[in-house]
Parts: structure tokens; sequence; C-alpha cells
């Protein structure tokens, strides 16, 4: 019956003031539109960033470097990050600024059950995938914790995570009795490096994979519908059968177990942990990548492809500066511009804007 | 919001000092205000060994107040003063703002001993000072690499976090020798704020635009281990015969022994083991002898891959070693349960 | 300009993405008259007064105002109000925590210094001269709702304003609030301010307007004269289409309902943590019935304890004959009980999905968590039931909360239909949105009793239950205090029951 009720779409032609319009209205044109400038700027300004060579590291084992390999693979812990604080983000109408603590907690339990205790092993105590395992099960309910604080006693989401934000690290300190244990397995690093004879850093294909574990839930589940429905009326959603502190909840833990495989990258990378260093400060990249991709911080309607890009567009924004060696006291100056101009371009008032001139310019042709 | 949860937290620590204050009259009592133990291994180090000497069996009844936060350290130290503790040992965060601080002191007849950081005041308002040299661990560090004797110094220079004394003392060195040498140039000098991941990132980035270079000037231990992961994912070798000089300072036994290995060039020892030399002056001010000298720097030689021995390592290193069980570790371990409480 | 006209516009449009909002309306507002702007839900008639105050440009015409050269241009509300058009919304758009004085003077002081004492003399001349029950020094939330529209109204008048908007100001008011309301209103109208009243209550209209303009589909139909505009006729013109004859569906539908059977849902003491008190009642195949009473009378809460909206604490529910425990809404739902909660934009719609996510819902809920339908699937429920129930929306893929209310309340509807309940309530379905859209609602409620399904149906226009309910509980004071059919199902009866006419 549907090809029946479908009125035929009128094929209009369009101006290209409507084409502008279309685009910018459009919720990834901010996210997009900042990495083709970041491309272009590369590539005006030096097209060697786009090198991309191969080599064999110090293993003897043939890897790709160059400055977009090193984008796809800095940006994997905070992509992770995005996504599960997208979904915090659309039910619960906050965010949580205890992801960088929290993995902290999240690799010193994977690395204590690797190490087994010790202070330095060469090969791992406990099988690798138990150790993640674990650190993923205990990511989720420090992110359950955060998600009863939210939802059921209902205290706002960055006064709630404040607390593990406060305290994370000192538990993560505590998991391994106060010592900074080091990982010299090779095949712990695996997933923070490269697995031999594969020439891609493997936790670019973590991020991959977890993308499509994402791609797959948001179109096999209604994970997508609900966390919405929350987040934009929760009395209405409950009022339609769904119970909204529980898929609050549900977010919550599925941004630990987010920020579990984040940490466990993060700690694979080197083998070892620095509980007051790890991840520091990434929290407030992953609420900027969620706002980057024009989610609204508020809640409700949410594109996670949106907050993945954005996360790509600060790592892309990070190497550039590095790049072109802007000195170390200025690199935060640096990037707070950036930021600030990217996230004006993405207000809704500057964007109301924007598809005025796109209107006028339309005008401006008729009339002509 | 964090400040004011950190001010409970300080509140309730306060009152709890309080309480311990009363337990033992026999004992000397000493307030202890330092770092964060998380900050870095050798934070972690010397923080255990303070918690290891200033305890019970050595005579002492001790409190231990640990944060990176001048302001906490200030109203914990002024707490501690009014606490009538006979020595209030302090290592802070900031070199300024402790005036009052040292003036109360003065007058409750509460001895100040500084370790590890200096602060900005007259000699007088401290009994004595246990303290790295920090410029002059950049010295030291800096005439090795020139004795190197290379051609052309291309250094990539990760410093530590901005306006730090650690950072301002050893960065120092080096900003004068490539200011004066032709040969002497940075390819890159960034902060990595003593983060690993990012020294990792900075010299991937270099890799990444095909600078070319061959010395490593990292901070700390932690930071020149993430340049050196960012060198061997790229093929690039380092230490003894490689390409690239990797120079890291502090005194974790696993850099003494990457050094030992080869993999590095050198570390700046900056010994965090002030607790013995602590211990002792206070042991000779009980007896009536005044320090000989105010300001006692540790003994902080430089480790290089040619001269260093397993002696060094096992003297100086810090952190449990390798292959030692724990057993042969006593005071480590100790220091590790005490910390962990 | 008009003789005697105060405000004019001519030739006014107004288009957004898609759609012609507005097309080359004229409105002219005389001195001291009440001007009723009548039209469906998205005829135009809020684009209308928002182009006038500011809020929207507008595309083409021209605004013309008495005591002003040629047209004037109002680019802001501030504009609006500067040339002496002010405007009283639905919502209070005042500060509850403010006092009535402050609320009256927020804004408009000139110089920094606030003088307390003089403003407070002034408000307590207006207010007074209004006849407004309100002392300046008290706070504003202390008053009833009404009070603060007449707050907001005594502001607007102090503000020296030739035109006063407004917008639906009695949807939250009862009787007696809306008659102090007309008297304010009708003194106003005496000091030659011209009024335009936007309102869906047509007993309102042919109370207090003088004239009626009324549009549709963003045109201009006409501007008529009260006596000479029966309400047949006013009602055709808004619809385009002459009514159909209610009264003989509800003859049908009369028969349907089998009293004799075992209820569909039935319920014993049933109390919520809402505060009712315990009841009964029950509903048959086929019937229609309805709760009625005061605003606040619990009608609301007992349908809400049925669907364990609120948190049930004692009684029992049976559906045909078997018990069943409903905790939640999702229990009710699976037990086929659907429900349709008073204030849409609250409990009912989730404003930014579509109109195709809103319209599945809760039969995605019922599916469960792992089962979503397929696009192709939505797409299909969404466009039978825009189709079947002619909600008007650019796709199904439009953010619900850009149709208008009528609109939104039949994809409320449609939900609940998708799910194919055996028993549905319907709580103020009609409230606020257009005379068409109102029938056509009746309509539906009759035409789904006759299919064999149950409804309770709840309305503050007694018309409305009349028409439809073939059975009337009557409440007062969270308490069913009697129960009308048949012969006794009367606006006389309902009102002596309600007023407690059967007390001894």
């Amino acid at each position: 019956m549907s090809a029946e009720t479908k009125t035929p779409v009128k094929k209009e032609r369009r101006s290209a003031g409507e084409v502008l319009k279309r685009m910018t209205r459009h919720q990834l044109f901010i996210p997009v539109a900042a990495l083709v400038l970041l491309v272009l700027f590369n590539l005006i300004a030096d097209p060697s960033f786009f090198a991309v060579s191969l080599k064999q590291n110090s293993l003897g084992n043939p890897v790709l470097s160059g400055n977009i390999i090193s984008v796809l693979d800095n940006a994997s812990e905070l992509v992770l990050l995005a996504i599960g604080m997208t979904l915090v983000t659309a039910s619960s109408g906050g965010q949580d600024i205890s992801v960088g603590a929290a993995m902290a907690i999240a690799g010193s339990v994977i690395i204590r059950l690797v190490c087994g205790g010790q202070v330095s092993v060469d090969t791992m105590q406990t099988s690798l995938i138990l150790a993640v395992l674990a650190g993923i099960l205990v990511s989720m309910i420090f992110g359950a914790f955060n998600g009863v604080l939210v939802a059921y006693f209902k205290i706002q989401p960055m006064v709630a995570t404040l607390i593990l934000f406060t305290a994370g690290r000192s538990i993560a300190a505590w998991i391994n009795n106060n010592q900074l244990p080091i990982v010299n397995d090779q095949v712990f690093k695996y997933a923070g490096t490269f697995i031999p004879g594969i020439p891609v850093p493997t936790p670019v294909f973590i991020t991959i994979f977890v993308i499509v574990l994402f791609w797959l839930a948001l179109r096999f589940t209604n994970l997508g519908l609900y966390t919405q429905s929350v987040g934009i009326n929760a009395n209405a959603s409950r009022l339609n059968g769904l119970d909204p502190k529980m898929i609050k909840l549900l977010t919550y833990v599925i941004l630990g177990a987010c920020v579990a495989v984040a940490g466990f990258i993060r700690v694979s990378r080197s083998g070892s942990i620095n509980y007051s260093r790890i991840a520091e400060n990434i929290e407030m990249d992953a609420i900027l990548a969620v706002a980057l991709g024009g989610n609204a911080l508020g809640g409700g309607k949410f594109n996670i492809y949106g907050s993945i890009l954005g996360a790509y567009v600060i790592q892309f924004l990070t190497t550039t500066l590095y790049k072109y060696n802007v000195p170390s006291t200025a690199l935060p100056a640096y990037k707070a511009v950036v930021i600030i101009l990217l996230v004006v371009l993405s207000a809704p008032v500057v964007r109301e804007k924007m598809s005025h001139i796109g209107k006028s310019s339309k005008r401006a042709k008729e009339v002509a | 919001m964090k400040k004011i949860l950190a001010l409970v937290l300080a509140l309730a620590m306060v009152l709890s000092l309080g309480a311990i204050a009363f337990a033992d009259g026999d004992l000397i009592t000493v307030g202890v205000i330092n770092n964060d133990p998380n900050e870095s291994g050798y934070r972690t180090a010397n923080d255990a060994a303070m918690r290891a000497m200033f305890c019970e069996e050595n005579g002492y009844d001790a409190t231990f107040y640990n944060n990176n936060d001048a302001a906490q350290q200030i109203a914990t130290a002024q707490q501690m003063i009014q606490d009538e503790v006979d020595y209030l040992l302090l290592s802070p965060a900031s070199t300024t703002g402790w005036d009052t601080v040292l003036q109360d002191a003065q007058a409750a007849g509460t001895q100040v001993i500084l370790f590890d950081r200096m602060l900005e005041a007259d000699e007088s308002m401290y009994v004595a000072a246990v303290v790295s040299d920090m410029p002059a661990e950049g010295e030291t560090a800096v005439t090795w690499l020139a004795d190197q004797g290379l051609d052309e110094y291309n250094i990539i220079h990760i410093q530590g976090h901005m306006g730090s004394d650690a950072q301002v003392g050893r960065t120092g060195a080096l900003d004068a020798k490539v200011e004066a040498e032709d040969n002497w140039n940075y390819v890159t000098q960034q902060t990595a704020d003593w983060n690993e991941e990012t020294a990792r990132t900075i010299v991937q980035s270099v890799i990444d635009s095909g600078d070319s270079f061959n010395v490593i000037y990292a901070e700390n231990n932690g930071m020149a281990r993430g340049a050196v992961a960012a060198l061997d994912a790229n093929g690039i070798t380092h230490g003894k015969d490689g390409d690239v000089i990797v120079i890291g300072f502090d005194s974790d036994v696993w850099a003494m022994q990457a050094v030992l290995d080869g993999e590095w060039n050198y570390m700046g020892l900056c010994n965090p083991m002030q607790a013995d030399k602590v211990d002792q002056i206070i042991k000779d001010l009980e007896a009536g002898t005044q320090p000989a000298e105010k300001v006692i720097y540790s003994d902080e030689p430089g480790f290089d891959c040619e001269t260093i021995t397993e002696e060094d390592v096992a003297t100086y290193g810090t952190g449990v070693q390798e292959e030692a069980p724990a057993e042969e570790a006593p005071a480590d371990d100790a220091a590790a349960e005490e910390a962990a409480e | 300009m008009q003789e005697g006209a105060v405000l004019q516009l001519r030739g006014i449009s107004k288009f957004f993405p898609g759609v012609k909002a507005l097309q080359n309306v004229d409105f002219t507002l005389r001195a001291g008259e009440v001007h009723a702007l009548m039209g469906e839900n998205g005829a135009g008639k809020s684009t209308l007064i928002k182009c006038l105050t500011g809020v929207y440009p507008k595309d083409e015409g021209e605004i013309y105002m008495e005591g002003h050269e040629g047209p004037v241009t109002i680019r802001s509300p501030q504009d609006a109000q500067n040339i002496g058009i002010s405007t009283v919304y639905q919502e209070i758009t005042l500060c509850p925590n403010l006092t009535v004085a402050e609320n009256m003077y927020i804004g408009r002081t000139k110089g920094s210094l606030t003088r307390w004492k003089q403003m407070n003399k002034g408000a307590g001349k207006i207010l007074q001269e209004l006849g407004i029950p309100a002392s300046p020094g008290q706070q504003l939330s202390s008053c009833s709702i009404a009070v603060q529209q007449m707050v907001a109204i005594a502001r607007a008048v102090d503000m020296e304003c030739k035109v006063l908007i407004l917008d639906e100001p009695t949807s939250s008011l009862d009787e007696s609030e809306v008659a102090k309301l007309f008297k304010l209103m009708r003194d106003l109208k005496a000091r030659g301010v011209g009024i335009i009243f936007v309102t869906h209550f047509l007993d309102q209209v042919y109370e207090i307007s003088d004239r009626i303009t009324v549009l549709r589909d963003g045109q201009l139909v006409g501007e008529y004269v009260i006596e000479d505009m029966p309400r047949v006729r006013l009602v055709s013109k808004m619809l385009g289409k002459e009514l159909g004859d209610i009264s003989d569906i509800k003859k049908a539908s009369d028969k349907a309902a089998d009293m004799s059977s075992v209820p569909v849902l039935e319920t014993e003491q049933l109390a919520s943590a809402a505060g009712i008190k315990p009841f009964d009642f029950s509903i048959h195949k086929g019937e229609v019935n309805g709760f009625t009473g005061l605003l606040g009378s619990g009608r609301s809460e007992c349908v809400r304890a049925i669907f364990g909206a609120d948190r049930v604490t004692g009684g029992t529910v049976k559906m045909n004959g078997e018990s069943v425990k409903i905790r939640k809404p999702l229990d009710a739902m699976k037990c086929g009980v659907g429900y349709l909660p008073e204030d849409r934009k609250v409990d009912g719609i989730i404003g930014e999905l579509s109109v195709r996510d809103n319209i599945i819902l809760a039969l995605q809920v019922m599916k469960g968590f792992f089962k979503p339908f397929s696009r192709a699937q939505a797409e299909a429920f969404a466009d039978e039931y825009i189709k079947k129930l002619e909600i008007k929306t650019a796709s199904s893929d439009t953010p619900i909360n850009s149709l208008s209310g009528g609109n939104q309340q039949k994809c409320i509807v449609a939900r609940w239909l998708l799910t194919d309940p055996v028993y549905l309530i319907l709580d103020e379905p009609t409230r606020g949105i257009d005379v068409g859209t109102k029938t056509e609602i009746q309509k539906l409620v009759l035409q789904l009793a006759g299919e064999g399904k149950s409804v309770t149906f709840i309305s503050s226009e007694t018309d409305e239950m009349l028409n439809t309910c073939s059975r009337l509980i009557v409440m007062r004071d969270r308490k069913v205090v009697g129960e009308l059919k048949g012969a006794d199902l009367n606006q006389d009866m309902i009102m002596s029951t309600i007023a407690g006419g059967d007390n001894k």
C-alpha cells in the first residue's frame, strides 16, 4: 500500500542557494565542513602531510606510518568515548565527566590482572581476554554507579559523575597497590600498537569494530528510538511503556563498556599506566566531539556518526597543530580558538543565519 | 564544585589529624606534606620512602597529606602547626605563598624542613632543605650530551608540566645551549605535561612530518618511554649504537635498566630518597646539633649507557626491580603497603 | 486606513520551507471592538499574530497603525509594544516569583533606579480600575492562573496599548474565571482598546466578540459581523465543508454495547498515589463512557490509575473477568489498554522525533527492544494512519512538534489505534484543537465503539461527552459521586450531580 499512498515526489531544480541551505541544515554539516577545511588547509600548506609510507618497526614488522595513520590511530580512544557519551547525553541531557578517571580504573584492572600483582612481568599472568572482560565488567559497574545516581537519584549528570571524576584515579591507584606496573609482553601491546604482519594500527580495527557494533545495535535494536524518546520526553516515554530510568542507566552502562575498551587501548599502547596522567582531560574532548557532531548537549535527538566525525576532527586538529610546531605553551590556546569557531558555527542561531544567506542568494538570482 | 569537594575532603582529613595528634607523647610528631604519589613513578617512590621512614618503629608519630594543589597544602600545613607538631616536612607544590605558614611555624616553635622541592623564602625561615638541584640535573645532562660530539644536534625536546620546578630547571640548561651553539637545533619543543601518551604522539607527529632528528630530550622517564614507543613503532633505532640518543630523568628502575640494556643513552638521576637525610637532620636536632648546611643537595649523577653498572641500578633505581621478588625488597614492600592504606 | 480602524493588515504573506503559511491575508481591527480570529489549527492564526508582533518577519504585505503615517515596520516584539500592540499568550510569560507590581513594571522602568513606592501605587491603581483581585505586593505565583493572566493583561493595558492580542487566554481557565476575564475585556473595549481574540471556544466567541475573521489554509475566508453569522455557518466556513450529523451515529452505537456481558475491564476499589478515593468502574465491549467533573475533580487520576500511570496503592483490576496486575503502563498496554494523556505536550508527544516514530512508539515498545520495525514497515504504518486520520504533515519524517496541535493529537490517537487496543482511554483528546478535528475525533470514537472496542472519553466540554458517551461517571473532590445513563444523560443532570444536588 505504501506505493499507492506515496505522493509523487516533485522533481524541482534546486538553486545553488537552496542546496547550500540544505547542506547547512544537515546535522553533519559542521563536522564534515571542519574536516574538509582541515584537509584543504593541509593540502595547500604542505601536501606531504598526507604522505603514508610503509616502514618496519623495531620488531621487524611492516607498519604504515604517516599523519593520516596517526590521526586514525590516536583518535581511537576519543571515538569510543564519544560514542558512549552521545548516548548518555541523549538519554540524560547531561555529560559524564568521569570518563578519563574511569579509563584509569579500567586500565588499572586490566594491568593488575595481567601482572598478577607483580610490578613487572615479561609474560602475562592472566589470559588477556579474561583481563579485558574483567576490565569491561568493572567499568560497566562504575558506569552503573553513575547511571543510578543520575536516573534513580535524579542528580545532575555532571554533579553525579563528579564523584568518580574526583575519586576514580585514586581507586585506579589503589587497585594496583599504588604501584606502577609494567607489562613487557609484546602480545599485550598488540591492541595498542600493531599485530605482527598487519601494517595498520590495531586501535583502528578495534574502533571500526565498535562502530560497526553500534551501527548494528542502532539498526537491530530500539536503542536509538528509546534513548531519544527518553531524552526528549521522559514522561511521555513512560506512558508509552518505556522505563526511562532503566534506559538512562543502560546508556551509562554502555558508556562504561566504551570507556573500558578505550582504557584497554590506552594501557596497551605502552604496557604501563600512570594513574594521574592517563587520559587526562579526555572527558572535555569527548564532550566536545559530541557537540561538534551537531548533537544538542541538552539531550534528545542524536547522531552518533556526527560524534564520531567530531572526534576525528579534534584529533586531526591536534595533529595539524603538532605538525606546524605550534609552541607548546600556545597549543591549547590555538586549539581553543579553532574550537570556539567550530562551536559558534554549529550554534543553531548561526546556522539559521547561514541558511538565510543561502536564501538571499537565491532571491538575488531570481531578481537577476 | 571540585574545589568545594576538595575542601570538604581536606576538612575531614584535618579533623582526623586532630584526633591523631593526641595519640602518643613519647614519639616525635611530624607532619608530612607531599605531592600526589600518583603523579609519577618518582613521586610514588618519594612518598613511599617518606612513609616508610616516618613510622612508629623509627620513633615518629607522623601524619601525611598528599595534594598537588598548593592552597590545600597550605591549609593543611596551618592545621598541623596548630596541632603543634614538632616538625613540619614540606614538599611544596608551588614555590610561593608560604610566608604565613613559615611565620606561624616559627611562632609556634614548629621546625620546618623542606624536602624535594624549594620555596621562595629567607633561609632563616626553615631549618634545612633536602632537595634536588633541577638546574644542575639539566646542566649535567646537557654537558654529557655535548660530550657525545655529534656533528649536529637535532633535538626533540619534550617538556614537563610548564612552570614546574623540574621543567624549568631541566629546560633552562638545554635552552641556553641551543641558543649558544649553531649546530644545536630544536626540531620541536613541546610540553607533554609529564604524560607518556602525549609524548608518544608528539614524536610520532615529527616522524610523520618527515623531519630528521637525532636526540630526544624528555624531561622525565615516562615521557622518554612514550617517545621510544614512537621510535619503535617506526623502526627507528635508538640507544647505544642507535640513530637517536634518548635522554630521560628521575630514578625509575625500569628506566635505569633500559640504560643498562643500551636502549636508552642517558638518565639524569633525580633522587627521591631524601627520607634518610631528613631523618638524620631531625635526629641531630633532637641531640642539639644544627645541620651544617641549610640547603643539602641530593647526590644526583647522570647515568650513561656506556658506564652504568648493575650496582648503580640496584643502588639508585626506585620501584621494584624486575627480577627481584617482593621479599628481597622489604623496605619498598612495606612502603607500598603503607601507601595502599 | 479605514475609518475607525486602529490596525490594518494588507496582503500579508508568510512562507515556510515547503509551506505557504499565509497568503495575501487582510485584517482590520477597529477601536473598541473584540475581534475574534478563527480557524482550524494550521489555518494561519498564530502565524498571523506572530507576523504582527514581530516574532516572525513577514514576507509580503503592509501593516498600518492608527497615528502612524504609512506602513509601520515591526521587527521584534519590542517594536510591536512600542507602537502600542501588546500580546498576552496562552502560557503565562511572567515571572512567578516576583510580585504582581514587579511583573507589571519589569523591563520598562526608565533609569536605573526603581521607585518601589510609586510602582506599587501605580500597579494598585490599575488593578483596582480593572477590578483584578490581586494586590501589588503579592507574589505572582500565589495568584490563580486566571488572575495571573489578568495581571499580564493589566501590564499590557498599562503600557497604553491600542491593540491587545489575547492568544487563547481561556484554555486554562474555569467558567467563573472566564467570566471575570470577559468583564475585563468589556472594560477595555469601553476604553477604546481594540482586542484580537484567538480561541477555539465557539461559546466564548459568541459571548464576547463583535466581529469574526475566519482563516483557512493560510487564506482569508472572510470577515463577518457576529449577528449575521449563525454558529453552523461559522463552523462550516472554518472547515470549508458541512458538518456531519453526529447524533445519528450515536444512536447506532448505543445498540452496539452489550451491557449484560462480562465487562472488558472492571476495577474494584482502585486507588492510586495521586490521591483519588478508591473507586469502582467497569466498561463493556463496544461501550463509550466518560468521566466528568470539574477540573481537579480526579477524572484524569482515575484513568491514570487504570493505566498504571500513577502508582497504584490498592484495589483490583479484572479484564474480561480475569484478574490482571497493572503496575506500570506497559502492563496495561499488554492487556490491550491504550491511554491518550490529558496534556499532549508534557505527556503525549516526543517533540523532536518524527511523526513516524511518534506513531509507531507504543506498538514498538510492546514488540520489544530487540525487535525494531523495519524502516519500510514503520513507514507503512505511519502512512496508513496519516491517510486514515488525515494528518496534515509534509511527510512522516517531519518532527511532530512542527505540526499544529490538532495534527499532533491525531498522531497520538494514531499511536494507540496502531496497537489495536481493546480498551482505549482518551483524556481530553479535543483540548486546544480546532473544531473540525474535534468533530473528527468524536466520530472516530463512535466508529471505534461500533467496531466493538471500548472507549473512555473525557472532555471539559460537556457537549462532546453527551454526543459520544452512553454512560457518564460523575466525580467531585476526587470521588465518584454518581453515574448517569439513558434519560439522565443531559446537561442539567450533569450539573446538578457535579454540584451535589443528590446529596441529602
